[in-house]
């Protein structure tokens, strides 16, 4: 695998910065911490990949960083702009200059169900300004990207298949060409098919430079996709490295209990002793 | 561990009944015969499942991998007498413990479910009841299965609870559906599922909905299960490397047909048919495998083993013979 990214020894402004972010949900005796203390960076062109399970805080991360949920303590700063603070009209404007774009799972709740294909695509670029010649021929290019037959233009989001839906979603948040893109679990409600084909389009996003936040459980999809691996565990970010590290050599006790329950193929009986030494751990 | 002793729970009758059989009949007998099995959908007039065999003996584990629509839950629920309306078994049997369930009678399905086979499915919310106490249901379980006295079954039940490795038993036994966790539901579910001390467990994509750490957690169970009770498994899952975890046997299904079977490693260590082939490719670009251990280099023995071995209709797998 090539290891040659153009930012590799250049130290550029990072696309996404998130410094002692904590979150909370509730009021009072209620008040639940989601986050705690999360720091991170993104490079351009960089893939992170966080991995989490129910309730590690992954998605609260996502939301936060989108300007969706309100941090408590931190900052997050998106392509050099500081958008703790920023009301929906800033996070508004913000999108429309195409800095961050998000992909969530259910591609349904990035779609408009109303819309056709080809106005989900275009409207952003009509918005800007675009002409309307011109929004159609980008709108055909991306299509042909997230490889999906030009035919499907006229269609509505509920005419297509989960995974020609979700192929859309991200065809739809890459018009405005981000410089960061948010997934959240893009691939986990597709079959096996799908799901290699939109890990196969996040590659190729990742080598035409597009910065990828990729949020999963599943650390195996998303170490064949990132450069690094962030680990979130109950609100903390307990683990982070390049991805072959994190995954080869996990340092953390729960990313070792996470990579040995890892179902592979190649996995049997013996790691069953082994997880139960990692629970007792964790669990202690 | 709590040892789960399946006489002690099973009515003295259907252990007598089982003595029977057992000592008229080789002891590798399986458990379960799954003979050339095709299922019909009577409403669609179609054909859904085009033939599929396999057999489990005592501690065998047989993997069913697919899609959905693949078949292999029609398959389920035909071995568990649940098929549902206008699907039917147009040819082929199946065989729970020496018996043709083709001639059961609603009543001895009643007592064959549960006490020999039985069965958990992905979302275990939905087979408990939200307003009933969760340790009250596995003792119901107890007492009409077993016959249980309410105070036995209580104590079964909290023993079980324990087997199945929840922390605090004395605590879930009390408790409602909604103040579990979902790897905890499924837990209360195999529980109640080897309550009677059933012979053959069918869990149909039984982790699915879970995390990672809580699915290795459940087939560690079973594995555990199937080590000191003689468990019989049929494992279901869209998931080969599930399947791998601990099946000797993996059918792989698509649309209705087995397209390829045979020995777990000999399946995924050269697997024949594309859409195998497919599943093992997508675990080495998008799988944990490529990072971890590098593969040893294949014996002759291994690339023997994998060589193609067409699975007739009928044909059973070629088992050791006890001599």
């Amino acid at each position: 695998m090539s290891t040659v990214r153009p930012h590799a020894n250049a130290a550029p402004a990072p696309v996404l910065e998130v410094t002692g972010l904590d979150v909370h949900y509730g009021r009072r005796r209620a008040r639940r911490r989601a986050l705690h203390d999360v720091t991170l960076t993104v490079a351009p062109g960089e893939t992170l990949g966080v991995i989490g399970e129910t309730g590690s805080g992954k998605s609260t991360l996502a939301r936060t960083v989108l300007g969706l949920v309100r941090a408590s303590a931190g900052s997050v700063v998106v392509g050099g702009e500081d958008v703790t603070g920023h009301g929906p009209r800033q996070w508004r404007a913000l999108r429309r200059r195409g800095v961050v774009q998000y992909v969530f799972q259910d591609p349904l709740r990035s779609l408009d169900p109303d819309l056709t294909v080809e106005d989900s695509l275009t409207e952003p670029l009509l918005v800007q300004g675009v002409t309307r010649a011109e929004a159609a021929r980008r709108a055909r290019a991306l299509l042909a990207r997230v490889r999906l037959p030009e035919d499907l233009l006229g269609r509505l989001p509920g005419e297509l298949s989960g995974g020609q839906r979700q192929r859309v979603a991200v065809a739809r948040a890459l018009i405005t060409q981000p410089r960061l893109l948010i997934l959240d679990e893009p691939a986990s409600a597709l079959d096996s098919a799908n799901r290699v084909q939109i890990l196969d389009i996040l590659k190729e996003l990742r080598a035409d430079g597009v910065a990828l936040v990729l949020i999963s459980h599943d650390l195996g999809s998303v170490a064949g996709v990132a450069d690094r691996i962030a680990v979130l565990y109950q609100g903390r970010l307990v683990e982070t490295g390049p991805a072959a590290e994190v995954v080869g050599r996990p340092r953390h006790v729960y990313t070792r209990l996470l990579v040995s329950s890892a179902p592979t193929l190649r996995t049997g009986a013996a790691d069953r002793s082994e997880r139960e030494a990692l629970r007792a751990l964790l669990s202690a | 561990m709590t040892t789960l002793s399946q006489d002690a729970t099973r009515p003295a009758e259907a252990a007598e009944q089982t003595a029977e059989r057992t000592a008229e009949r080789t002891p590798r007998e399986p458990v379960l015969a799954v003979r050339d099995v095709r299922i019909h959908d009577r409403a669609g007039d179609r054909e859904m499942v085009h033939g599929v065999s396999f057999e489990l003996t005592p501690g065998k584990v047989v993997g069913i991998v697919g899609e959905s629509g693949s078949g292999k839950t029609l398959t389920c629920r035909a071995a568990l007498g649940i098929l549902p309306e206008h699907f039917e078994i147009s040819a082929g049997s199946v065989t729970i413990d020496g018996t043709d369930i083709a001639k059961l009678t609603p009543r001895q399905w009643t007592r064959l479910r549960g006490s020999t086979i039985s069965a958990v499915f992905q979302d275990p919310a939905s087979y408990l009841n939200p307003s009933l106490r969760v340790g009250a249901q596995i003792a119901e379980v107890l007492r009409v299965k077993t016959g249980l006295k309410r105070r036995d079954a209580r104590r079964r039940a909290l023993e079980l609870l324990e087997a199945v490795r929840l922390r605090d038993p004395e605590l879930v036994y009390g408790q409602y559906t909604f103040e579990l966790s979902g790897g905890m539901l499924q837990r209360v579910l195999i529980a109640a599922a080897i309550a009677a001390g059933p012979r053959i467990l069918i869990a149909d994509e039984a982790t699915t909905a879970l995390d990672v750490t809580v699915q290795a957690e459940i087939l560690d169970l079973l594995a555990d299960l199937r080590e000191s009770t003689g468990l019989a498994l049929v494992v279901v899952s869209h998931d080969l490397a599930v399947v791998a975890q601990l099946c000797d046997e993996v059918l792989v299904m698509r649309q209705g047909e087995v397209v390829e079977q045979g020995p777990t490693r000999a399946v995924l260590d050269a697997p024949r048919h594309a859409y195998t082939r497919l599943l093992v490719d997508e675990h080495e670009s998008y799988g944990l495998d490529r990072f971890l251990t590098p593969k040893t280099p294949k014996t002759p023995e291994a690339a023997n083993a994998t060589k193609p071995t067409k699975p007739t209709k009928t044909s059973k797998a070629p088992e050791e013979k006890t001599a």
